[in-house]
C-alpha cells in the first residue's frame, strides 16, 4: 500500500473497523454457535431480565434461519414481577421456544427449602437450578452474567467448569486463550458459559436501542406502590411487604436489574424511553448491583460464595 | 439524547494487556486508569475507601479496585487474569489485568493472547528488569501489534528527562531485537497523575500522548484486506423448513481477511474449491463481510462441509498437514514431556496428537535455547514436533493469530495443557522484522 492511501485510511478512519456493539456482538455469537457445535444438551438461563432477553436475541441471531438449538430454564422464586413473567411467556410462544421451570416455591411447599427470615429468596435458587440441571443432564448453561458486574465474575470464565454439585472451583478453572473455548468436562459436570462477560451494563442498553428489543415495562419509569428497606424502594406486596413501621408511597421508579422482588429495588427515574435510560446510565454514580441488589451488599465476598456454592 | 446515544454507540474496542510486577504499580497505575477515566462509580470507590479505612490508610487505596478475590489469598493462589472494563467518549476498552508475581508467563500469555496492546510497567529507579525483558518477549511471542513501555514513579526519581531516555532507549532497541515494531514509550507518574489521563505539569520536556491519549488513537487491529481471507466453519445451519427448504448456511466467525460474494474458495481439509454463493450477517444479506465478524456463509456447489473444515481464500492456503512445528507455552503444573498423548485444539476443530519432540526451551530472559529433553514445566517456553491424527490447516501465527493458533488439551480430565503458535516462535518474529516495510498497515 502506498504512502498516501495509508495516510487516508488513518485520517478517516479505518472503514473496516467494527464498533464496540459489532465486535461484542460478533464473540457472543461465536461463543453460542461453539456451544452448538460441541455439547449435547444446552440450556439458556432465562428469566425475563434484560441480560437474559439480549442472550437470547444473540441465539436467535446466532442461528437464523433455523430455530434455537437450545431450551430455555427459569429458576422462579416465586416473587417474580407480573410483569416480567408475562413477557417470559409472550417470547416462549413468540419464538415458539421450550420453557423449563424450577420452582422455589415448590421446594419451600415440599420442605425442601426454607423460607429466610428476611424474606429474600434470591440464595434459595441454588438448589433448584443444580438440581435441574442435574435432573435434564444439561451439559451447558449458558447465563447472563457480566464480568463488569462484580470483583467476583471479573476472573470468570467464558466457559466455567462445574462439578456435579455447580460448583465452581479456581483451582479447576481452565486459561482461555486467543478465541479457543475448552469445554471438555466429565460425565456429571457441565459447563456454564457467559456470552455477555466482556459487556457492560450500559453496552447491554445501547445493543437494546440498537436491536430495537422490546423490554418488561418495569425498566422504564413508571408509577408504582414501594417502600424503603435497607436504603431501596422495594415493592409492596404479598411477599413479606411492608412490614413494622415501613410506610407505602406512590413513587416514579423504575428497575435496573430484575430479580426477586425481594430483594430488588427500584431506583427513582423518569427515564420512561430507551434513549432516557442510557443517558441515566451513563451518568450514573452507582453499579447497578451496588443501586439495586440487597443481597451483593451482605458481605464483601456475598458474591464469590454464592458463586461458588453454584449460584451465578 | 439522540446525539449521545449515536456517539456512545459509534466507538471501536481496544483489547489491551498490562503486564508488571507488584511493584511497579501496576494496580495503582490501573486503579488511576479507571478512577481518572471516572469509571469507577461511587459504591466501589466507598467500598474501596472502607477497605483503606479499615486497615489503617488515610486515603481510598486505589489498587484495591483490583484486588484479588478471598479465595485467592485464602488458597494463596493467583487466578491468571482479571477483566476490567472501562469507556471514554472515544472508545471502549477491555484491560487484561495480569498479575506479574506467580505464573507470570503464563498470565501474561492469556491476556497477551486476545490484545491490541501491551503497557509493560517499568519502575523509574530500577529501568529495565529481567521481569521487563521476560514481559516484552511474551507480548513479542503472542505477536501483541502495539507495546507501551510505560516508565512509571517518575516522580520518584525527580522527573528527570535523561531518566526516561535513557530506559526507553534500552527498551525499544531490545524490543526490536524481538521484531517489536510498534513502541511508544510515556513517562508517567500512577501515584501522581502525571501522563496516566491528564497531562503532567511537571514533565513539560515530555511532547507525546498520555496514556489514555494513546489508547483512544492506537489502531485497532489489522486491516483485513492485506490478509486472506479465513471462515473456520462452527457450525452448519439447516432450517429445514418448508420456508427455507434448501438453506444450507456455514456459520462461523471471519479469523481473517476480507468475504466477497463470488469469491472464489477453497475448503479445506478436502481441498473442493467453490465460490460463495451469499452472505448472511447477522439477519443482513451482505456483500462483503470481514473479520471479525459472525457471519453466515452459503457456497455455489453442494460441497460437503462441517465443523472443524476451514473456508480459505482460493490459492492462499498451504496444505494441511499433519506434522506441526510450534512454539508452545506451558499452562499446567504437570509437565509436558515427548511422547505425550493430548488432544490438539485448532480453530473449530479437536484432533488427536502425540508430542513427538520437544526440540529446546527458551529461557525467555535471554532468548538462549536449553535442550527440550526433560519436557516442559508450567511456564516453559519451547519449540515442539507434534503429529496429529488428521490433517491440519495450521497456517503461522506469525502471519496469522487466528488460524496459526491451538491449544493442546489432556484427553483424560479435559485440562488445558499448553497454548501453541505454529512455527517458529521466535526466529519468525524476527524474519518478518527485517522483511516488512516500514510503512506496514496494523
Amino acid at each position: 500500500m502506498t504512502v498516501m492511501t495509508h495516510r487516508l485510511i488513518e485520517a478517516s478512519g479505518n472503514p473496516f473497523a467494527l464498533t464496540h456493539l459489532d465486535s461484542l456482538e460478533s464473540e457472543a455469537v461465536h461463543i453460542f454457535r461453539e456451544v452448538a457445535g460441541e455439547f449435547e444438551k444446552p440450556v439458556i438461563l432465562f428469566s425475563g431480565g434484560k441480560d437474559s432477553i439480549v442472550m437470547l436475541h444473540l441465539a436467535l441471531k446466532a442461528f437464523a434461519p433455523a430455530p434455537v438449538p437450545f431450551v430455555l430454564l427459569h429458576v422462579d422464586t416465586g416473587h417474580n414481577f407480573r410483569e416480567v413473567l408475562d413477557y417470559r411467556d409472550r417470547t416462549v410462544a413468540q419464538h415458539n421456544l421450550r420453557l423449563h421451570v424450577a420452582s422455589v416455591q415448590d421446594y419451600i411447599d415440599r420442605g425442601v427449602l426454607k423460607e429466610r427470615p428476611d424474606g429474600v429468596r434470591n440464595p434459595l435458587q441454588t438448589v433448584p437450578l443444580t438440581e435441574a440441571i442435574q435432573q435434564h443432564r444439561f451439559d451447558a448453561v449458558f447465563g447472563g452474567g457480566r464480568r463488569d458486574e462484580e470483583k467476583a465474575r471479573a476472573k470468570e470464565r467464558v466457559f466455567s467448569l462445574r462439578d456435579e454439585f455447580s460448583q465452581w472451583d479456581p483451582r479447576r478453572q481452565r486459561p482461555e486463550l486467543w478465541n479457543l473455548y475448552n469445554g471438555r468436562h466429565a460425565p456429571g459436570e457441565h459447563v456454564r458459559v457467559f456470552p455477555l462477560s466482556n459487556w457492560t451494563e450500559l453496552d447491554v442498553w445501547q445493543y437494546i436501542a440498537r436491536e430495537k428489543i422490546e423490554l418488561p415495562e418495569i425498566y422504564f419509569a413508571h408509577e408504582r406502590d414501594v417502600f424503603l428497606r435497607g436504603g431501596m424502594w422495594l415493592t409492596a406486596g404479598r411477599w413479606g411487604g411492608p412490614r413494622d413501621g415501613e410506610r407505602v408511597e406512590k413513587r416514579l421508579v423504575r428497575y435496573r436489574t430484575v430479580g426477586d422482588m425481594s430483594c430488588t429495588g427500584a431506583v427513582d427515574s423518569d427515564a420512561a424511553t430507551l434513549d432516557a435510560v442510557i443517558a441515566e446510565i451513563a451518568v450514573s454514580r452507582l453499579t447497578e448491583r451496588g443501586a439495586t441488589r440487597a443481597d451483593d451488599k451482605l458481605s464483601e465476598a456475598a458474591m464469590e460464595d454464592r458463586k461458588r456454592e453454584g449460584y451465578f | 439524547m439522540t446525539t449521545t446515544t449515536e456517539q456512545l454507540s459509534a466507538t471501536t474496542l481496544l483489547r489491551f494487556a498490562t503486564a508488571g510486577s507488584v511493584d511497579d504499580g501496576k494496580s495503582t497505575l490501573v486503579g488511576r486508569l479507571l478512577h481518572d477515566s471516572k469509571s469507577v462509580l461511587a459504591d466501589q470507590l466507598e467500598a474501596v475507601a472502607q477497605v483503606s479505612a479499615g486497615r489503617g490508610q488515610d486515603t481510598p487505596d486505589l489498587a484495591l479496585l483490583t484486588d484479588g478475590l478471598r479465595a485467592e489469598r485464602e488458597q494463596g493462589i493467583t487466578i491468571d487474569v482479571a477483566y476490567r472494563y472501562f469507556a471514554t467518549a472515544r472508545r471502549r476498552f477491555i484491560l487484561a489485568d495480569t498479575p506479574g508475581h506467580v505464573q507470570y508467563t503464563r498470565n501474561m500469555v492469556t491476556g497477551a493472547s486476545t490484545a491490541d496492546l501491551a503497557v509493560v510497567l517499568v519502575d523509574a529507579r530500577n529501568g529495565m528488569v529481567e521481569q521487563t525483558r521476560r514481559h516484552t518477549a511474551v507480548a513479542a511471542l503472542l505477536r501483541v501489534p502495539h507495546v507501551v513501555l510505560a516508565v512509571n514513579k517518575m516522580d520518584l526519581v525527580g522527573y528527570e528527562e535523561s531518566v526516561f531516555a535513557a530506559i526507553a532507549e534500552e527498551f525499544t532497541s531490545y524490543a526490536a531485537t524481538l521484531g517489536v515494531k510498534n513502541v511508544v514509550a510515556i513517562p508517567l507518574s500512577a501515584l501522581a497523575g502525571d501522563n496516566v489521563v491528564e497531562h503532567s505539569a511537571t514533565m513539560d520536556w515530555y511532547g507525546g500522548p498520555t496514556l489514555l491519549e494513546h489508547l483512544e488513537s492506537v489502531p485497532v487491529g489489522s486491516d483485513p484486506r492485506q490478509e486472506p481471507a479465513r471462515l473456520p466453519v462452527q457450525y452448519v445451519i439447516r432450517p429445514g423448513s418448508a420456508e427455507h427448504l434448501d438453506y444450507r448456511g456455514y456459520a462461523g466467525q471471519i479469523a481473517s481477511g476480507v468475504l466477497r460474494v463470488g469469491d472464489a474458495v477453497t475448503v479445506l481439509p478436502s481441498g473442493r474449491t467453490t465460490a460463495v454463493a451469499a452472505i448472511d450477517a447477522l439477519g443482513t444479506q451482505t456483500d462483503v463481510a470481514w473479520a471479525p465478524q459472525s457471519v453466515t456463509v452459503r457456497l455455489t456447489d453442494d460441497v460437503d462441509v462441517s465443523r472443524g473444515d476451514l473456508i480459505a481464500a482460493k490459492g492462499t492456503a498451504g496444505a494441511p498437514a499433519k506434522d506441526i512445528e510450534a512454539g508452545v507455552c506451558h499452562l499446567n503444573e504437570r509437565p509436558l514431556h515427548v511422547g505425550a498423548r493430548v488432544l490438539l485444539k485448532h480453530t473449530t476443530r479437536t484432533v488427536r496428537a502425540v508430542v513427538e519432540d520437544i526440540s529446546y526451551r527458551i529461557d525467555i530472559s535471554t532468548l538462549e535455547r536449553r535442550p527440550g529433553g526433560e519436557g516442559l514445566q508450567v511456564n516453559d517456553i519451547g519449540h515442539v514436533v507434534l503429529r496429529t491424527a488428521e490433517p491440519l490447516a495450521l497456517d503461522p501465527y506469525a502471519d496469522n493469530r487466528r488460524t496459526g493458533s491451538f491449544l493442546l488439551i489432556d484427553p483424560a480430565d479435559g485440562t488445558t495443557l499448553a497454548a501453541g503458535m505454529a512455527d517458529e516462535p521466535f526466529e519468525t518474529v524476527r524474519r518478518a522484522a527485517e522483511t516488512s516495510n516500514e510503512e506496514d498497515w496494523i
